[in-house]
């Protein structure tokens, strides 16, 4: 569906030379939420400029639907440009326009009659949950509404691809929340393919299906974003997960536990996928004489299953212990014993 | 009462006077708008990392812009005689005076359209583009909408800012209160022929100033 190769954004001012995108390489599929994760100055915002042609790559190509977005320009262009949509972390709604001119804008542009676009900028404010608010202009509406009129305008055309940029970072963590949800629901309800790009983990975790890191230009990491949750390979990309799984693994921590929890074993379960939906601990509990005491537990859900930490107290025979570790072991938690009191 | 305090004023005199006032003020308002326009959109529009940026085009249209406002208008008068001639075949009356005040105020307004579109949000414009809009779209339907408020104070600064010009032309003859001040007023000593001229002329530009204000406000959605 989208396909980039060899990507390259050199900025020239003159005096320096900045490689904001450096030879990226990337395909992603129909139908997918796609993320780009990385600090500020990684060069994701140029690279999302570059999927719809509003920067120009100095090297490489861009390949939406089999049309090289890179090789076209003037009108052609601006009719690939609304099937290639965007919304940005400041709305970028135009004060002067109410809700629904704003959603419409688009569609005048694309030279829609006065009557179709009235039928279809209420369908839009209907699906982004704006009723009762058309006639608002967008100083009073909060952010969360802003953002969902930026979705409506963007989905106004049926495009395929919806780039966001930075769409949820001016927001507050429940509308994001909500801004997310509706990404989602988006994303199933129309098939759409989406690239996002932020600097926030919990968006990746919460939405996207895979997930590229970037740093210095480059795409360091990229893979189905639970197995990255699993076994991040990059300093960065452990960073990132970091942000969102935090606390268990320091060093700190343990200790901290062992004081609190002297006696038994201390054991560190690792879920991911399905098992984390699975009554694993109850059968545990039932079935071996081991007394089970919950000291920290984690989970985090992802669009392709839950990815969680459990640490437990084990307390009992030596015996009984290695047999309940063993039964874990078979169901595909990964465990690991952190040391005896 | 008013024949005891403005003895020498023929009031018939002073109402052609001031209609003429508001002709020159009104026409040479509407084509400043018009070039200013044209001129600050394109001083825009050409700047570095722009939709048309031009070196050459931002240079020439900034070096008009700037020597034009830079002239004092009674010299900038003075210098547009043989042009003026031309263009309407006499250099006197109201309408003679309207290439000077055109001239004179349009390269004016032209900086205040650069300074509203400027104001506006370039987060805007990259939407309008990520659309697919073309730049006459762009003009059209973002920059000027989202700058009204701006455009709409900026031309009641320079109507006003006119409405002074009328007055300086009318010493060299171009009719309306100006003249009347001067002739009338100032060169048969008729101070009272002075003082109503000059009253005329305050009504007229706070008349200006609050039609300005309200449109102002009325664009302002923010």
């Amino acid at each position: 569906m989208i396909e980039l190769k060899g990507l390259t954004k050199v900025f020239d001012t003159g005096k320096a030379r900045l490689t904001a995108v450096d030879h990226v390489d990337l395909t992603v599929p129909a139908g997918e939420i796609f993320g780009i994760i990385g600090y500020s100055g990684a060069g994701k915002s140029t690279l999302i400029r570059l999927l719809n042609g509003l920067e120009k790559p100095s090297e490489g190509s861009v390949e939406i639907n089999g049309q090289n977005i890179t090789a076209i320009s003037g009108p052609k262009l601006r009719k690939a440009r609304q099937k290639v949509s965007m919304i940005f972390q400041h709305f970028n709604l135009l004060w002067s326009r109410t809700v629904r001119e704003n959603i419409e804008f688009p569609l005048e542009i694309a030279g829609v009659g006065k009557e179709e676009r009235r039928k279809r900028s209420a369908e839009l404010i209907e699906l982004v949950g704006l009723e009762g608010r058309e006639s608002a202009y967008p100083a009073q509406l909060s952010g969360g509404q802003k953002q969902r009129v930026g979705i409506a305008r963007a989905l106004a055309n049926d495009p395929e691809v919806l780039l966001c940029d930075e769409a949820t970072s001016a927001l507050d963590p429940q509308t994001t929340d909500a801004i997310l949800e509706l990404l989602v629901d988006i994303n199933k309800r129309l098939g759409l393919t989406i690239v996002l790009i932020t600097h926030e983990m919990h968006v990746i975790r919460k939405i996207c299906h895979r997930v590229a890191v970037m740093e210095g230009g480059r795409v360091v990491e990229l893979g189905e974003v639970l197995h990255v949750f699993q076994h991040p390979k990059e300093t960065i990309t452990k960073r990132f997960v970091a942000q969102v799984t935090e606390t268990e693994d320091s060093a700190e921590t343990v200790r901290h536990l062992r004081e609190q929890y002297p006696e038994g074993q201390l054991v560190k379960l690792i879920f991911v996928g399905d098992q984390a939906e699975q009554p694993i601990l109850t059968q545990l509990i039932r079935e071996y004489k081991v007394e089970v005491n919950i000291v920290h537990g984690n989970i985090s859900h992802t669009q392709r299953g839950a990815y969680g930490t459990l640490i437990l107290q084990l307390k009992g025979t030596a015996d009984e212990i290695s047999k309940a570790l063993a039964f874990l072991g078979a169901h595909d938690v990964q465990t690991e014993v952190m040391g005896n009191a | 009462m008013l024949e005891t305090l403005f003895p020498n004023v023929d009031w018939a005199d002073m109402w052609e006077a001031t209609l003429e006032t508001i002709y020159m003020t009104a026409m040479s308002t509407f084509f400043t708008f018009v070039i200013g326009l044209v001129l600050g959109i394109v001083l825009f529009l050409t700047a570095p990392n722009q939709l048309w940026a031009n070196k050459i085009v931002n240079w020439l249209t900034g070096a008009f812009v700037n020597i034009f406002r830079s002239i004092p208008f009674i010299i900038l008068i003075i210098l547009l005689i043989p042009f003026t001639k031309f263009l309407i075949g006499s250099i006197r009356g109201p309408n003679a005076a309207l290439p000077a005040l055109i001239i004179g105020a349009a390269p004016f307004y032209a900086r205040m359209v650069l300074i509203a579109l400027k104001e506006i949000d370039k987060g805007v414009i990259e939407a309008a583009r990520s659309m697919g809009a073309t730049t006459w779209t762009i003009i059209r339907k973002v920059l000027l909408p989202e700058s009204k408020p701006a455009l709409i104070s900026g031309i009641t600064v320079t109507a006003i800012a006119l409405v002074g010009y009328t007055a300086m032309a009318g010493i060299i003859g171009a009719g309306g209160l100006g003249t009347l001040a001067f002739l009338d007023g100032f060169q048969r000593s008729r101070e009272d022929v002075t003082l109503m001229a000059t009253i005329a002329i305050l009504v007229i530009v706070f008349i200006v100033q609050f039609i300005g204000d309200y449109l102002t406000r009325k664009a302002d959605k923010r």
